[in-house]
């Protein structure tokens, strides 16, 4: 009987372990491929800064190191200036955000409450920057730019074509936020307490795509920070036709290496800021 | 029925006020939700909407709120025309199915929401969101966001925000239904206390007949957008006014029989008929279970009220016994003492209690709602 029980139980034994023995094998794997994935994409982006950083650090005398071209940022007299094109790209990027959530947020709350049936085009038109190459979008604009300049010469009024590369973006991180609350049934729960339209959309669905909203604008703010080609093609100067221009006009490489890295940094920043501001928040509910 | 003018816990009289529905339509493409419904509410009055999914129940309550436009018909709130006023202007406080909480907001911030829209001070705005709490039990979890506390928590603070404004209609949409049972039954007789206490007009709208008998002063059944019955609960049980009525509200046999007169002969027996305009002829009465009694047989006799048990379902404190009658099943609901004496297999001889009946044209059958 004993002998039974005892082959019972090894009999027991073997299959449960045998699957368990077989998870621990495949998790080590898939750690493994995990590792080396994240390796090669990790070294695939940071060569590249790493480089940027030594050569910013070093210029052409090998060897040396000196955070001259980091000082520089500030001092730099151009030509072009550096200091106005920094300038000009924040407050491209700022403006950039406002338009694209003023435009955004309410129409894609109203969209969902009201208009349901219209959100499959909405989302077709705010996507379809991402399919336009940029010189056909340059195409497109430059008699629109052509006329705004008998008007206004500031590149700030890049930020136009900004808001239209950066609506696929920050629709969806948008769209998202909304996806994660239940619109319909909060908003008719605050119009039954007394809440017009815009105190539904200012003081209740807003506030809880928060983080939403941060994605958006970092998103929003990245786009407009690293962008080149628009800006160049339409023949106005923002930091990184600038730093091309450096680059074409100066023997002076380094402050251009200190300067993109600097802007990626600072993007960088925003990011991290963002999100733990984010973070803050939620972390305050829970 | 309760009466008008309550007393609230402070002993202020607060009056409630009457809704009338006239006439009112809604229409879903070719679907028609709602057709020509004519329903009063009287002030103070708690009516519990019953009806099977897409009967038109949620419907009535949406169009109440302004949270949909009527293609026809009138409402009036207290006298007043609010057909066309949109949902923040109607003064109704409303509890959804789904969990409605602003989920940025703490217990106390939701339900003092609709009182900082009306510009009340900060100061008697927080006493009122605290009192209202109190009411619902919650006040200790007044600084909880909405995800900190449970299902029915949520419900009660719900409750809270919609009571919170003083409306002159409270409107709740299912607002059990996500709960459990037992949390389900305790905050549904703590919405009539409540609502007895604040006296407000009230609409409460559910599939569940146990909780619309429970709760209501009267029960409308709806049925295709339209009213089938509105009365009083012990009415819509024991004197449906129609067949889908008697079906849906409760568990009916259908038993073979002949009307002749203000009786209707069933298996031998006359049953008073509820319709005295029924037509003579042949017909099948829709006989309660409880109706139904049954006694051990040993005599082994057979007759039209004798049967074999072929079934006992327990249910706590009564069970319910499936009876083989040869040419048909009978339900008999009994206390679970005597059902226990009855194990399946046992001969038994019935009784049926001489309660008014309804009868249907349809093929004899034991249906269950």
């Amino acid at each position: 009987m004993a002998a039974i029980a005892s082959l019972g139980e090894s009999g027991l034994a073997t299959p449960a372990e045998r699957p368990r023995g077989m998870q621990v094998r495949r998790r080590r794997r898939l750690n493994v491929f995990r590792y080396l994935v994240f390796t090669v994409f990790g070294l695939f982006f940071l060569l590249p800064l790493l480089a940027t950083a030594r050569f910013s650090l070093e210029g052409n005398r090998l060897g040396s190191w000196s955070l001259a071209a980091w000082k520089e940022i500030a001092t730099y007299k151009g030509p072009p200036p550096l200091l106005p094109a920094i300038e000009i790209q924040l407050e491209l990027a700022v403006a950039t955000c406002v338009v694209v959530l003023v435009l955004l947020v309410p129409t894609m709350v109203w969209i969902r409450l009201r208009v349901q049936w219209i959100s499959r085009v909405f989302e077709f038109l705010c996507l379809l920057p991402l399919t336009i190459p940029a010189i056909i979008l340059v195409v497109g604009l430059a008699p629109i730019y052509n006329f705004i300049r008998h008007y206004q010469l500031s590149a700030l009024t890049l930020f136009f074509a900004y808001v239209i590369l950066a609506l696929p973006y920050a629709y969806r991180a948008l769209s998202a936020g909304l996806n994660a609350i239940d619109v319909t049934t909060i908003s008719e729960a605050a119009r039954s307490l007394g809440a017009s339209w815009f105190t539904v959309i200012a003081r209740v669905i807003v506030p809880n795509m928060g983080q939403a909203i941060l994605n958006a604008m970092v998103l929003a703010s990245a786009l407009v920070l690293g962008e080149f080609t628009v800006a160049y093609l339409l023949l106005y100067n923002n930091l990184p036709v600038e730093l091309f221009s450096i680059s074409r006009n100066t023997p002076n490489a380094s402050v251009i290496f200190s300067t993109s890295l600097a802007s990626l940094l600072f993007a960088f920043a925003l990011l991290l800021i963002l999100s733990y501001a984010g973070r803050r928040r939620h972390r305050g509910r829970g | 029925m309760t009466s008008p003018m309550t007393r609230t816990q402070d002993g202020a009289a607060r009056t409630g006020v009457e809704v009338r529905m006239a006439g009112l339509s809604r229409h879903y493409g070719p679907v028609v939700a709602l057709d020509k419904l004519d329903l009063t509410v009287q002030a103070g009055e708690l009516i519990a909407l019953l009806g099977p999914s897409g009967c038109g129940k949620t419907t009535t309550l949406r169009l109440l709120a302004g949270l949909e436009d009527a293609d026809a018909g009138h409402i009036t709130v207290g006298g007043r025309d609010v057909t066309h006023l949109s949902a923040s202007k109607r003064d109704m406080g409303m509890v959804f199915q789904a969990y409605s909480l602003f989920p940025h907001m703490t217990a106390r911030q939701n339900v003092a929401f609709g009182l900082r829209l009306r510009r009340i001070a900060a100061a008697e705005r927080d006493k009122r969101a605290i009192e209202m709490l109190e009411l619902v039990g919650l006040s200790a979890q007044a600084d909880r966001y909405p995800h900190q506390i449970s299902g029915g928590q949520q419900q009660r603070v719900a409750l809270a925000r919609a009571l919170a404004i003083e409306p002159q209609v409270l409107l709740l949409d299912e607002p059990l239904s996500a709960l459990d049972a037992k949390v389900r039954a305790q905050l549904r007789d703590e919405i009539r206390r409540i609502q007895l206490e604040v006296g407000t007009t009230t609409l409460f709208v559910t599939h569940d007949q146990e909780e619309a008998l429970a709760i209501a002063d009267r029960v409308g059944v709806m049925k295709d957008g339209r009213l089938e019955q509105l009365a009083p609960p012990t009415d819509v049980y024991s004197r449906p006014a129609t067949s889908f009525v008697a079906e849906f509200v409760g568990l009916t046999n259908r038993l073979a029989g002949t009307v002749s007169g203000s009786t209707v002969t069933v298996r031998g027996r006359d049953l008073p008929l509820v319709d005295l305009s029924t037509p003579p002829g042949p017909a099948i009465a829709l006989v309660r279970p409880e109706a139904v009694t049954l006694a051990a047989d040993s005599s082994g006799d057979s007759g039209p009220l004798t049967g074999t048990v072929i079934a006992v379902t327990f249910l706590g404190a009564t069970s319910r016994v499936t009876v083989d009658l040869g040419d048909t099943t009978i339900l008999a609901q009994l206390t679970t003492a005597d059902a226990s004496e009855l194990p399946a297999g046992s001969h038994v001889t019935l009784t049926i209690r001489p309660d008014p009946v309804l009868v249907s044209g349809d093929a004899p059958a034991v249906s269950e709602a």
